[in-house]
């Protein structure tokens, strides 16, 4: 049986494979930015008023090796796809570059435009999540998988009919006659998939993004195909983005991981090391939460509460702290996570929703982002005792750390909540964390990066 | 095929809630009947999760929907299917339409398109209170679907907002509370959480997997994740090609398979063990002509002579196990004679002979 | 497009789908084979008064020279019918076709390209249809009267414009979908130009409907036509036979209570509107899987096998 290939020995920092491809990265982004400009309900657009910006990669730091396969892990809406997309000049950049070192030297593929962009598509392809969308209908297999060779004007005729055939051919759609005349209905997931796969190596190129392309086949395909993949990265000296939900293909499948949340890669470094040791509470809990057909492991039980937030309004501080099971007072604690706190406490135990309900008041003016919140109408001792009930009751929420007062103004109950850091990517250990957990020089046996 | 004639046991209290005999629906299409579920048996008892695993177009679909007896038109069932000692399939369509929300419950995919946009979640849980319970009163209604709300985990000050207002995970916990409202003795659940993050996965698993201490509630839990069968199920099937090869507890099931398919399954599941890559080569057959025999036996990498000629035989196992499968016979002591048990020359099966 | 699956799902179209599509396909193929072998089959030219120096009568009755009479301008009624078959499917034909090009190819780019450009061709066309497509014609007919003259294209030329919005919504409505579609973006990945995205993954796929636009556009422009004409404004009667303009001219003929010459021009233009329609409805219930309705084949379980129950406890 097939066993995971040796990993590139990247201590020869990218020799590369010749002379004649510049030194460093493959791939390389340095605080890359991918902003959207969202409009709001339908009155606001009719007025013109209130867009709001959505950071789908908020200063994104990432090098793909040559021959290295880099591991993108992260739930949807962390930016996983964005970044993959950008990449390729598909999702413009808002700041911050790209860089790509091939055949043709050095080039910045965020200052791209028009043509120059569509032939840096001959050296970085992509591979998409779902395989029956990412073919034209009706377009034959043959005419879809020769169709780059058309477009850059590479081949045609009987070599550009060879070329397919042997592409083909290498990604196992062979006998060829059976599916070059088909169409992408009549062939299953698992084929259809390998028809995009082979679209994407026919034009030669350098770096191949995948975009989880293992996750909408059947459980009995998946494995073939990512063997498939691992094949022609050893054939052709490819290099891969591999971009996922699920870490344990990506615990077989690549060299580095970087775990993406809400825009931006909050912990980068080795599989090994991310697997043996992982440092962030978000990569812990992605750990924990993969369920697993052992009949060993036993069902966690500290699962971060809630779900990935709005990107158009992220949390202050950490993005991840609202969640985080291990949040301490610096990590941005806010009037949203109060809101939350109560929720989560009328869900657990909900006898006195009503009364207590009314004791707080509308909680809506707590959505609005603000380190001071304030609770109640009229009975402010009594509302006062509510909140020092509730933290009473589960003493452990990290919310309270990061709590600096509380106290009545003689109406209302004031929160005031501690200041609140940002952290950004530091080195720990063998890896890069950006985790308050982890200050600069913290576990820095090993020489800062470059 | 086999009639599984366990002893017939009426309605009694710690009886199954479902007891499936020999079910076998078939639906028709251009090229002949598809015998999607083709001579299952299994039991389910109150409180129980059983998992349901299998290829995509094994027909694990199909059979959850025909336990319901939501089929799509022309389909055909037969065989025994009781719930509650009732027989369902000669149960007047009025009688079933009735049964279902009440009794029998169903959890879709996607829950955006089960939701109607228009309505706040409030005035789901009233409408489907209402279409059971007529005269339920306005605190009635409020109460209950707090209750549901509250085990699902969603918070009761959103229960007047509208579905789009909630994350997908939100609205799915909402989907399943509503199918619960009614507290119905059996579920069935079709890929609940494949449309969800990890996260989010991980936390309704676990919702689901505590459900018995809430509501006494059997269920079908419908999933292509043998992890999420691991985590949250008593009991596993495994369906292959209409039919349950294998049946027993989760645990014994994935520690020790029987079955020559569960085992290969299993291997081809990538896990955080995983060292190597192992596949099953092929693909499912067309269910409108099955192979002969064992259905699995062009796949099997150990099939034998008589896996192609004749069907294997349902055999109780050690563990509470029962599986279909001629090489776990041989392994539990039956001789069988020597062109029987000569290894089968395998077909040659191209690389992408797949699913 | 894939022909032989487009044909075999009209083929294997069931129920009253079929029948409405068969009947209208008739119908219609009455009139195409009129309009292609009308020198053979109409024993006189449409504006022929005489023969051998003869003149016909006027306004006759049915006889063994002239099957259907003839009318007040001395032209013999059948003639005019078969031929008159052949002006309205070559106005309809050219004006479809033209409409339907423009507005593809507008609706496609406007679609791909969005921005002003798709605002400012969408405004256009909103207008253009929210005007009464008579009117329009009318206003058309008469601009281009004063250029080209009454004849064939002119007419064509005027009902081209009115069905271009259809088209145009249509077609824009699903490239902007399409354009969201993985394989557009697959496409872009591969570095397709936009003009080669639109020719060759999203033409193919938002054209499925403009065949039924099409059906249903030729039975109302045949209605339009025949108005024109009724108001003296489609064809010229010595350019072509317009039946239209021989209804109107035979409304004096039906006070003094003689039918025949209204009445052949009239059943024409009621035939072949219904036959087109028919075949509008049934292309619309086959092609258009919203409305498609995959009959499922009802099933009979076959008594099981008694041989072999064989278990094991």
């Amino acid at each position: 049986m097939p066993t995971k290939p040796e990993s590139p020995d990247l201590s020869q920092e990218d020799a590369g494979p010749g002379d004649d491809v510049p030194p460093g990265p493959v791939i390389e982004t340095d605080g890359l930015e991918v902003h959207y400009r969202l409009q709001g309900g339908a009155l606001a657009r009719v007025l013109g008023l209130r867009t709001r910006t959505v950071k789908a990669l908020d200063g994104v730091t990432v090098q793909l090796h040559r021959g290295e396969v880099l591991g993108v892990v992260g739930e949807s809406g962390s930016g996983k796809t964005t970044l993959g997309r950008a990449l390729l000049g598909l999702a413009p950049s808002t700041q911050g570059s790209i860089t790509y070192r091939g055949r043709d030297g050095e080039r910045l593929v965020s200052h791209m435009k028009g043509a120059e962009l569509r032939r840096l598509r001959t050296d970085v392809q992509m591979v998409f999540q779902d395989p029956s969308a990412a073919l034209n209908p009706s377009m034959t297999i043959e005419q879809a998988v020769g169709h780059p060779l058309v477009v850059h004007k590479i081949a045609r005729g009987a070599e550009l009919r060879r070329r397919v055939h042997e592409a083909l051919e290498r990604v196992g759609l062979a006998p060829v006659e059976r599916f070059a005349s088909k169409y992408p209905s009549d062939l299953s997931g698992g084929q259809k998939q390998r028809a995009v796969i082979a679209r994407a190596i026919i034009l030669d190129p350098e770096v191949l993004v995948a975009d989880e392309p293992i996750s909408m086949l059947d459980m009995s395909v998946r494995a073939k195909i990512l063997q498939l993949m691992l094949d022609l990265k050893r054939d052709l000296g490819l290099s891969y983005v591999y971009i996922t939900h699920d870490l344990a293909s990506a615990k077989y499948f690549c060299d580095r991981i970087a775990i993406m949340y809400l825009g931006r890669v909050v912990e980068i470094g080795p599989t090994e090391e991310i697997f043996a040791n992982p440092r962030h509470p978000y990569t812990k809990a992605l750990l924990k939460a993969i369920p697993d057909p052992d009949p060993e492991r036993m069902l966690p039980r500290d699962l971060p509460r809630g779900e990935i937030p709005d990107a158009a309004e992220p949390p202050l501080g950490c993005s991840f702290h609202p969640r985080c099971p291990e949040a301490v007072a610096a990590c941005g604690w806010e009037s949203r996570d109060l809101r939350v706190v109560l929720d989560q406490h009328w869900t657990e135990r909900g006898a006195d929703f009503d009364t207590e309900r009314r004791l707080v008041g509308d909680l809506d003016h707590l959505d609005a982002p603000s380190k001071r919140a304030t609770l109640g109408k009229g009975d402010p001792a009594a509302v006062l005792a509510l909140m020092e009930g509730v933290r009473a009751e589960n003493p452990d929420e990290p919310l309270w750390n990061g709590v600096r007062s509380m106290e009545s103004d003689g109406s209302k109950v004031v929160v005031e909540f501690e200041e609140g850091v940002d952290p950004a990517l530091r080195r720990a250990g063998g890896v890069d964390v950006a985790c308050v957990l982890y200050p600069d020089g913290a576990g820095s046996d090993t020489a800062a990066s470059d | 095929m086999t009639s599984l004639t366990k002893d017939q046991t009426p309605a009694r209290p710690g009886g199954p809630v479902l007891e499936v005999r020999d079910l076998r629906v078939w639906y028709g299409t251009d090229r002949g009947p598809v015998r999607a579920v083709d001579g299952v048996t299994f039991d389910l008892r109150p409180g129980e999760i059983l998992g349901l695993v299998g290829e995509s177009g094994c027909g694990k679909s199909t059979l959850g929907r025909g336990l319901l007896g939501l089929l799509p038109e022309g389909a055909a069932r037969d065989g025994e299917l009781r719930f509650r000692g009732k027989d369902m399939l000669t149960l007047r369509r009025r009688e079933q339409y009735r049964m279902r929300g009440s009794e029998l419950g169903m959890i879709f995919q996607e829950p955006l398109t089960r939701l109607n946009p228009m309505m706040r979640i409030s005035d789901h849980f009233a409408e489907t209170l209402r279409a059971h319970e007529r005269r339920i009163s306005k605190a009635d209604v409020e109460q209950r679907s707090l209750e549901a709300l509250r085990v699902m985990g969603i918070p009761p000050t959103r229960f007047r907002a509208y579905p789009h207002e909630f994350s997908g995970g939100m609205r799915q916990r909402i989907m399943i509370a509503l199918a619960l409202v009614l507290r119905p003795a059996f579920v069935v659940a079709d890929e609940p959480t494949t449309a969800l993050d990890v996260l989010v996965e991980a936390q309704i698993i676990r919702i689901l997997h505590n459900l018995r201490a809430t509501y006494d509630t059997s269920m079908l839990l419908i999933t292509h994740n043998l992890g999420i069968v691991a985590e949250a199920c008593d009991r596993v099937a495994v369906m292959y090609a209409g039919k349950v090869v294998e049946i027993g507890p989760a645990r014994e099931v994935f520690s020790n398979p029987q079955h020559s398919y569960t085992r290969e399954l299993l291997r081809s599941t990538i896990s955080l063990s995983t060292t190597g890559l192992n596949f099953i080569d092929g693909a499912p057959p067309d269910l409108t002509d099955p192979p002969s025999g064992c259905h699995f036996h062009p796949r099997c990498p150990d099939a034998m002579q008589i896996c192609a000629t004749t069907e294997p035989p349902v055999r109780d196992l050690p563990g509470g196990v029962r599986a279909a499968c001629w090489a776990a016979e041989v392994a539990h002591g039956r001789t069988l004679d020597e062109d029987a048990r000569r290894p089968l020359p395998r077909e040659a099966i191209s690389v992408a002979d797949e699913a | 497009m894939r022909a032989p699956r487009f044909v075999s799902t009209i083929w294997n179209t069931k129920g009253m789908a079929r029948w409405i599509l068969l009947v209208g396909v008739l119908i219609t193929a009455v009139f195409l084979l009129f309009a292609l072998c009308a020198p053979w089959i109409a024993p006189y030219d449409f504006n022929q008064t005489k023969v051998d120096g003869v003149k016909f009568p006027k306004l006759a009755s049915p006889s063994g020279d002239h099957w259907l009479g003839t009318n007040d301008q001395f032209y013999d009624i059948y003639s005019r019918v078969v031929w008159g078959a052949r002006t309205a499917v070559l106005v309809v034909l050219l004006s479809i076709v033209l409409s339907a090009i423009v507005g593809v190819l507008l609706g496609l780019v406007s679609g791909y390209v969005g921005g002003w450009f798709d605002r400012i061709t969408l405004f256009l066309m909103d207008a253009l249809y929210s005007f009464p497509s008579l009117l329009l014609a009318i206003v058309f007919s008469f601009m281009l009267r004063e250029r080209i003259g009454g004849g064939i294209v002119a007419a064509a030329l005027s009902l081209t414009a009115i069905y271009i919005p259809q088209y145009y919504r249509v077609v824009r409505n699903t490239t902007v979908a399409a354009r969201e579609a993985t394989y557009v973006e697959a496409a872009k990945a591969i570095g397709a130009k936009p003009a080669t995205i639109m020719r060759k993954y999203l033409f193919g796929n938002v054209v499925q409907s403009v065949p039924v636009i099409g059906t249903l556009n030729a039975a109302d422009a045949l209605g339009t036509l025949a108005a024109l004409g009724f108001l003296g404004l489609g064809i010229a009667p010595n350019e072509a036979s317009d039946w239209g303009y021989d209804l109107s001219r035979a409304l004096d003929d039906v006070s003094a209570g003689n039918f025949a010459p209204a009445l052949w021009p009239g059943l024409a233009i009621i035939l072949l509107v219904t036959g087109l329609t028919l075949v509008g409805e049934g292309l619309n219930e086959t092609l258009n899987p919203a409305l498609r309705r995959r009959r499922l084949q009802k099933v009979t379980l076959p008594p099981r096998d008694t041989t072999d129950p064989e278990v094991v406890r």
